[in-house]
């Protein structure tokens, strides 16, 4: 698969600013435009993440952004993928670079959230998983992620603390990011003293629903160079694959797995066949990697991660974490950026967010947060309805 | 108060039977031998694309996978009866069907009670309740002595 060149980046600071989400779109189109010098009238595809949350503008956001930059008779299109949107939005504007049917494009995904628990769409859908898990079951999405956590003490020995450390670690990365919702180093005491959301998961360790918008401006290799540009960060490997059936792990939405009763489960599981994708498309393995962003929606689903990426064997993720390879300064950092836990969700922005993270990275342009001479990156991500996303990325 | 005339119906109708052994009512496809849940929502199979799916009915009895609670009330769809007592899940393995399958802990067992590993049956429960009626749910109760622990400690 031929790379993309990513000529732009830009974000709107994430927070609860309770502004029009088209706002926060615009401004990190504008910036991640500024960062790549190209003139928005030259820009061929619009690719839009969608909200959900905010309307017909949001279900049309593509449309919503070109409009507010200025329509030009520019190609467009707007993705729905839940927290994978984003990355589904770069993956249409790939195609149509690759296919030859534009040079350059711009890729934006902006939200604003209600506070709270994110709820299912209103009226009685006794045919939604979505709905029926919050009225049969009253399984919100942290109930989920609790599984998963609970369900590592089981079998791997974790304990609460470890979680804690999770969140503790992302947040001293946080304290330098600009963007962050929570730039604030937390302490394990903090965590501690936090209630209990869904055990053993506490609220400092599940992520918030946030404002925000991000943005990047992508182009085939021969228009970087028509540009003088010559050693861009490079998009190398995309993924959004559906999980191969049977799907034996429970995740978001349903009331139920796949059955094995019939099939033989994969021998490689649906959050790793994402990354697994990512990987194949770009030749390139857990060992080229030297930096990661990681969808820690908890605390203790990033452990998770390190695992489904390869960073270590299943059931070491807490030794890894302890031994200090993910910090800013270890052998892998993940989460540089502050991740979900300094952030909060952004959904249809937040998979563009970690691209945005990472060519900085690649760059050496994150500041305080630098991961020294990065230059392979690679993000992680999952939605719900079988959606997830991985971009590999290198320089 | 617990409204002994009143009836006792499923909250949503098609995912459970009532009565003494009360069980889940699931599908199994036609093609591979494999099962879903709910019937009504079928499977992923793509070696079941003629779709026939077979009404059956489900274990009564599997182990728990994983299990937590929401000590904040859940949003609507969620009904919630007032003082809200914190909802516990459990992810639930069943041999046979080799699946895991979602549900309420019946009420009375907390987080502290239960372990991954522990056995439980299928059994209904209150979901919430008007003056006609109350609505029903599936539960999940560990099998054997009623719980002991009042909570507090939270490292299950």
């Amino acid at each position: 698969m031929d790379e993309l060149a990513i000529l732009g980046v830009g974000m709107h600071p994430w927070g609860k600013w309770g502004r029009n989400f088209t706002e926060y779109g615009v401004h990190a189109a504008h910036l991640a435009l500024a960062d790549a010098a190209v003139d928005w009238r030259d820009v061929g595809f619009v690719s839009g993440a969608i909200t959900i949350r905010c309307g017909y503008p949001g279900y049309v956001s593509g449309s919503t952004f070109a409009r507010a930059l200025g329509f030009t008779g520019a190609q467009v299109a707007s993705s729905y993928a839940a927290c994978a949107s984003g990355v589904t939005a770069l993956s249409v504007a790939r195609g149509q670079i690759l296919s030859g049917a534009c040079d350059v494009a711009l890729v934006v995904g902006a939200d604003t959230t209600p506070r709270g628990f994110l709820a299912p769409a209103e009226g009685d859908r006794p045919d939604d998983t979505d709905w029926l898990r919050f009225h049969m079951v009253g399984a919100t999405n942290p109930v989920y992620f609790a599984l998963h956590a609970r369900r590592r003490m089981a079998l791997y020995g974790a304990t609460p603390e470890d979680f804690a450390m999770v969140k503790v670690k992302n947040s001293r990365h946080g304290v330098h990011n600009p963007n962050a919702r929570y730039p604030k180093e937390y302490g394990l005491e903090d965590v501690a003293n936090s209630p209990v959301v869904s055990d053993p998961l506490r609220l400092l360790e599940i992520c918030a629903t946030s404002d925000g918008g991000a943005a990047l401006v992508v182009s085939s290799m021969d228009y970087a160079r028509s540009l003088g540009v010559r050693d861009p960060v490079r998009v190398a490997g995309i993924s959004t694959v559906t999980p191969t059936y049977p799907d034996t792990v429970i995740d978001l939405p349903y009331l139920a797995t796949d059955s094995a009763a019939g099939t033989e489960a994969p021998d490689v599981g649906f959050k790793e066949s994402i990354v697994a994708r990512a990987y194949e498309e770009a030749g390139m393995g857990p060992a080229d990697i030297d930096v990661a962003e990681v969808y820690d929606l908890s605390s203790a689903l990033e452990l998770d991660w390190y695992e489904h990426l390869g960073l270590c064997e299943v059931g070491e993720a807490e030794s890894l974490l302890r031994s200090g390879a993910t910090s800013i300064g270890g052998r892998i950092p993940v989460n540089p950026s502050g991740g979900l836990g300094a952030f909060g969700e952004a959904v249809p922005a937040q998979a563009i967010a970690q691209v945005c993270e990472l060519t900085w990275q690649l760059r050496d342009q994150a500041g305080g947060r630098q991961v020294e001479g990065a230059r392979v990156g690679v993000t992680a991500n999952q939605g719900l309805f079988g959606h997830g996303s991985s971009v590999l990325v290198r320089r | 108060m617990t409204g002994n005339t009143r009836q006792r119906v499923p909250a949503v109708e098609g995912f459970f039977t009532i009565g003494d052994e009360p069980h889940l009512i699931g599908g199994r496809l036609a093609d591979s031998g494999g099962y879903c849940f709910p019937l009504h929502l079928g499977g992923s199979d793509p070696g079941n694309s003629a779709g026939e799916v077979e009404e059956v009915a489900l274990s009564r009895t599997g182990r728990i996978w994983s299990f937590t609670n929401s000590t904040y009330p859940p949003p609507p769809p969620f009904i919630i009866t007032e003082p809200y007592v914190p909802v516990v899940v459990a992810a639930v393995e069943l041999e046979l069907e080799k699946m895991v399958v979602l549900g309420q802990v019946a009420p009375g067992w907390t987080v502290d009670d239960l372990e991954v590993g522990m056995e439980v049956e299928l059994v209904t429960g209150v979901l919430h309740e008007d003056e006609e009626c109350e609505y029903l749910t599936w539960q999940w109760r560990p099998i054997g002595d009623r719980p002991v622990s009042g909570g507090g400690d939270s490292d299950g």
